[in-house]
């Protein structure tokens, strides 16, 4: 910009509000940038950030905006899902946020993508190793809801002292006959810290595991950052005569008859009519333009 | 400006802080995210000697008001340096290194021992220094790395380093969750080896 003073421009080429790039100051980014920086070196421990306000409310994903702000560049191209989804409100929310405050390019495209932030997703297309992977966090300590007391957390993260969760897993077999938990399925990372994945559904623990890409994990309001860098251990918990098992679906997508992907259920009538569609739009997108058609699915050429 | 010592303390920084930033910050979060494979860092800076290029960018990308730097000796005997971290980062200089967040080595040899360096709390394991070594070569073959951010084993050299080298990283991953992370600059590129890195002979 032109060292013009303000009072002789004419009125036209004053600019509309501008951000620094991508939003925070870049203190502010520093400050995160550091604490990633940590986050990777410890794989899986939660390192304490000074989270900021962002003009959303907290849930609405402020700890993956923060850490997508402090990595993003103008060369990236970000992808933002929710619940895999690209055209939910959340996901177009915060893709329009960064399209106007650092101008980058988006896409739906997960290959395409360098940075992917997700609300409760790993996408189906496996990543590579050029790309971020950046989780939006609610709660990030899996002990949480066995010990109120952040005092005491810290002090079982610092001993590996991890038995209050397999009682609680135990006690899930002893109840249901099984694991019942289902999301946010905690994890292992590289042999130390248990982790809490975010709340994606269990059917995508196994994709953490030696993953090419970085893996950053931000929470907002808790102010935690933590990371899984490329090619590390991740092993969800589990008990040999209860190994860990992913959910299994009885029937392929609805619409493009993928099978072995994660699917939603959309409730179609009121007489308990209902289809299972894969939950990663781009990924169901893709097939169909490919040719794939579910049995409630359209012929790609028919549905222009 | 007249004054020598003012214009030597005002070599310039970043081109654009902001870009500059994110591009060294990011070569050093894959360094660190895959322990030995060197990251291009294009660091468009001229600091003043002995402190590096490379060593530099990474300085002015990390630190700030908030994180005390300490220098070793070769670049302590230097006052340019100091200042030019001062007034591009605003950080305090510190000599002593148990308060330092961020340590500046020009001569990796003669560095002191790693553990006089804070190493962060069994609590907080975050709160440990983190080291920028300078040094003029990279090379793959004379260490082998192993853990997370390497698949399988992955060879390493960097010269010059200390001579007791792999006893220093075996003592620091012994330490592990605590312990510090180096990152190595110089050669137009930056390598990590956090904590959670073993350094075993090639």
């Amino acid at each position: 910009m032109s060292a013009q003073p303000i009072s002789s421009m004419p009125r036209s080429s004053m600019p509309d509000i501008t951000y620094n790039f991508a939003y925070l100051d870049e203190q502010t980014k520093r400050m995160i940038r550091r604490a990633i920086l940590k986050a990777i070196a410890v794989p899986g421990y939660q390192v304490p950030f000074a989270a900021r306000e962002m003009p959303m409310p907290y849930g609405w994903g402020t700890g993956g905006v923060q850490v997508t702000a402090a990595v993003l560049g103008p060369q990236d191209v970000l992808k933002v899902i929710d619940q895999g989804a690209d055209d939910t409100t959340n996901a177009v929310a915060i893709r329009g946020f960064f399209e106007k405050t650092a101008r980058v390019a988006t896409t739906t495209a997960t290959a395409e993508a360098t940075v992917i932030q997700t609300r409760h997703r790993i996408p189906e297309t496996a990543l590579n190793e050029n790309q971020i992977l950046v989780y939006q966090v609610p709660i990030p300590e899996p002990l949480r809801f066995l010990e109120p007391r952040e005092t005491e957390t810290r002090q079982l993260h610092a001993l590996a002292e991890y038995g209050l969760m397999h009682v609680k897993l135990y006690e899930d077999i002893a109840r249901h006959g099984h694991i019942a938990t289902t999301y946010a399925y905690p994890v292992e990372v590289a042999g130390r810290y248990v982790m809490d994945p975010s709340p994606i559904p269990k059917f995508d623990n196994p994709k953490m595991d030696d993953c090419p890409a970085l893996q950053l994990f931000g929470a907002g309001r808790e102010k935690r950052i933590y990371a899984i860098p490329p090619h590390t251990r991740v092993r969800s918990l589990d008990f040999e005569d209860h190994p860990f098992k992913v959910q299994h679906f009885a029937k392929p997508c609805a619409l493009c008859a993928a099978t072995g992907v994660y699917l939603d259920e959309v409730i179609l009538d009121d007489k308990g009519g209902r289809m299972f569609v894969c939950s990663d739009t781009d990924y169901c997108n893709t097939r169909q333009a490919q040719g794939h058609v579910g049995e409630l699915g359209v012929p790609a050429e028919d549905a222009a | 400006m007249s004054h020598p010592a003012a214009a030597a303390a005002l070599s310039a920084g970043f081109d654009d802080p902001v870009f500059d930033a994110q591009a060294s910050f990011r070569a050093a979060m894959w360094a660190l995210a895959r322990p030995g494979r060197v990251e291009r860092l294009d660091a468009r800076l001229e600091p003043p000697a002995p402190l590096s290029r490379e060593a530099a960018a990474l300085a002015l990308a990390l630190c700030d008001y908030e994180t005390p730097i300490w220098l070793d000796a070769p670049l302590a005997a230097a006052p340019a340096v100091g200042a030019f971290l001062r007034f591009h980062a605003g950080a305090p200089i510190v000599v002593d290194p148990g308060a330092a967040r961020f340590a500046l080595i020009a001569d990796p040899r003669g560095v002191i021992d790693f553990t006089a360096f804070p190493q962060g709390s069994p609590d907080y394991p975050d709160a440990s220094v983190t080291l920028i070594l300078q040094v003029e070569y990279f090379g793959k073959s004379g260490l082998v790395l192993e853990g997370p951010g390497i698949q399988g084993t992955d060879g390493f050299d960097a010269a010059p380093l200390p001579a007791d080298f792999r006893a220093r990283m075996a003592a620091n991953r012994a330490l592990f969750p605590r312990g510090v992370d180096l990152l190595l600059a110089g050669a137009g590129g930056v390598a990590g080896l956090p904590r959670s890195v073993i350094v075993k002979e090639g």
